[in-house]
């Protein structure tokens, strides 16, 4: 059964053009994904993430529970608001999901999974739970808009009600605050400045359209993934799965080795991992002449061996190809590509591609 | 809605096919296709003087979401490509049954034009 997000109607309505995403009827783009990546590398745009699932965890135990859940520590979170982006790893350290978890106050954070994990992340939250004092409860009635680019935060003031104007102003990069219904989040997954707010449904068409009356235009799935894969941010699925650890994924930094004694799940695969030496590593690939790099495709390095593209796509801001890639760990600055029987030559970069708007 | 002029064929697979008066045909995608397939950013066309069949894949059109091929509506010899392609693969999102053009074929079968759509045909065909 596909789902559809309450602001369905409003996507048919500004001429969405609607396809399956992770069983959810999504916007993938309202007439050219080209131009809404550009909207809002340069302007601001807005983005219906409302079939992301938002987790609030309560009780005595949440700061225990999570320490032990999560692979980064959520204990380095001092500030209310704060935000910290984190794996939830399987006892082998293959990553089940990528999420970011707020600080809200020390007997309630705030936790946000992606659409296609909602069933198993929910399923191995409660499981680990059992132990602690927590209480886990989904946000169910709840929208969330992510308002990105450059001009993104300027606009939504202009469109958010008072009250939350007051406690989104002051937001630093990575906090959030709450605002009684509503919630206001300076994060994003575009590599540009912005808000994620989450709403009450009943007023999320309202404020969509008052959003789009500010000039912040509507952009559709299409657009964040090329918005991400640009910022050089993993995709869950693509860049990291349950088979994969973080440190082939590129997320090693997202791991909180210290204090030693924290035991977390996975913790000890990792350890055994890291002391061995991970063999491969994801890096970022810009290919050299014309063509696209697109998902599991072949890369040669030689004399080094192979590895496979777990993201490619055509970087609109660049105007070449980009991709994330695991390689060998010996992979030097330059590989190929094997596309359609050809073998093209890259560049093995960082892989972060464009910051702030500008090619890195 | 998407245009579909009533001189050209077409191909359950979204090529159009334009009779030229000297016995050639030019070949690309239609507008409906383009629109499905977003943004344009990269044409592979097939190479100058090769004898490909009908059905068969011949050419590569890549928009930011995917790669989709284009196959040969009927057999013959590829007389011509639409270079201005590889520098401005957009010309097919602008103008799919003109300047969008990807190539030129000698039909070495000329009965195989009897198979193609007309464009009511072809207009039925994309609304089921």
């Amino acid at each position: 059964m596909s789902q559809r997000t309450v602001l369905f109607d409003k996507h048919v309505e500004y001429g969405g053009k609607v396809v399956d995403f992770a069983g959810w009827e999504m916007p993938v783009n309202y007439g050219s994904q080209m131009e809404e990546h550009h909207q809002v590398r340069n302007d601001a745009g807005m983005f219906d993430v409302s079939h992301m699932t938002i987790v609030d965890i309560k009780g005595a135990g949440v700061l225990a529970f999570l320490r032990y859940l999560l692979a980064n520590d959520v204990a380095k979170l001092k500030d209310e608001g704060k935000a910290l982006y984190s794996c939830m790893l399987t006892e082998d350290g293959g990553v089940i999901d990528d999420l970011i978890v707020y600080y809200m106050n020390d007997s309630w954070y705030r936790v946000v999974v992606n659409a296609g994990t909602r069933d198993k992340d929910m399923a191995w939250i409660s499981k680990q739970a059992a132990n602690f004092d927590v209480e886990i409860k989904e946000q169910s009635n709840v929208a969330m808009i992510a308002v990105q680019g450059p001009q993104a935060r300027e606009k939504a003031i202009d469109a958010l009600p008072l009250d939350v104007v007051e406690a989104a102003s002051p937001l630093e990069r990575f906090y959030g605050a709450d605002c009684g219904e509503w919630f206001v989040g300076r994060t994003g997954y575009t590599g540009e400045d912005g808000f994620e707010v989450m709403l009450p449904e009943s007023e999320a068409a309202a404020f969509w359209d008052k959003l789009a009356a500010a000039g912040v235009k509507p952009c559709g799935l299409g657009a964040r993934d090329t918005l991400r894969l640009e910022a050089g941010m993993n995709l869950y699925g693509s860049d990291m799965t349950e088979e994969t650890s973080p440190l082939v994924s590129g997320l090693g930094w997202t791991i909180a080795w210290e204090p030693a004694d924290r035991d977390f799940i996975g913790r000890a695969a990792l350890q055994a991992e890291r002391d061995k030496g991970a063999d491969q590593k994801l890096v970022g690939l810009v290919l050299e002449g014309k063509g696209v790099l697109r998902g599991h495709q072949k890369v040669i390095v030689e004399n080094v061996g192979e590895g496979e593209i777990t993201s490619g796509t055509f970087s609109p801001t660049m105007q070449q190809s980009i991709a994330l890639a695991r390689v060998p760990k010996a992979t030097g600055e330059t590989c190929q590509v094997e596309i359609r029987g050809k073998l093209l030559n890259a560049r093995v970069v960082k892989p972060v591609f464009v910051r702030d708007g500008k090619p890195v | 809605m998407s245009e579909i002029p009533s001189e050209l064929r077409y191909t359950q697979s979204h090529e159009w096919v334009r009779q030229e008066d000297d016995g050639s045909v030019t070949i690309g995608i239609t507008d409906h296709a383009q629109g499905l397939l977003g943004d344009l950013v990269f044409v592979e066309l097939p190479e100058v003087g090769s004898d490909l069949s009908a059905g068969e894949a011949c050419c590569v059109v890549e928009s930011v979401k995917a790669a989709s091929d284009v196959y040969m509506p009927v057999s013959g010899e590829i007389l011509a490509v639409n270079e201005a392609l590889l520098d401005a693969p957009e010309m097919i999102n602008d103008a799919a049954f003109d300047d969008g053009w990807l190539f030129k074929v000698q039909p070495s079968a000329e009965q195989e034009l009897d198979n193609l759509m007309d464009a009511d045909a072809y207009q039925e065909e994309i609304e089921e």
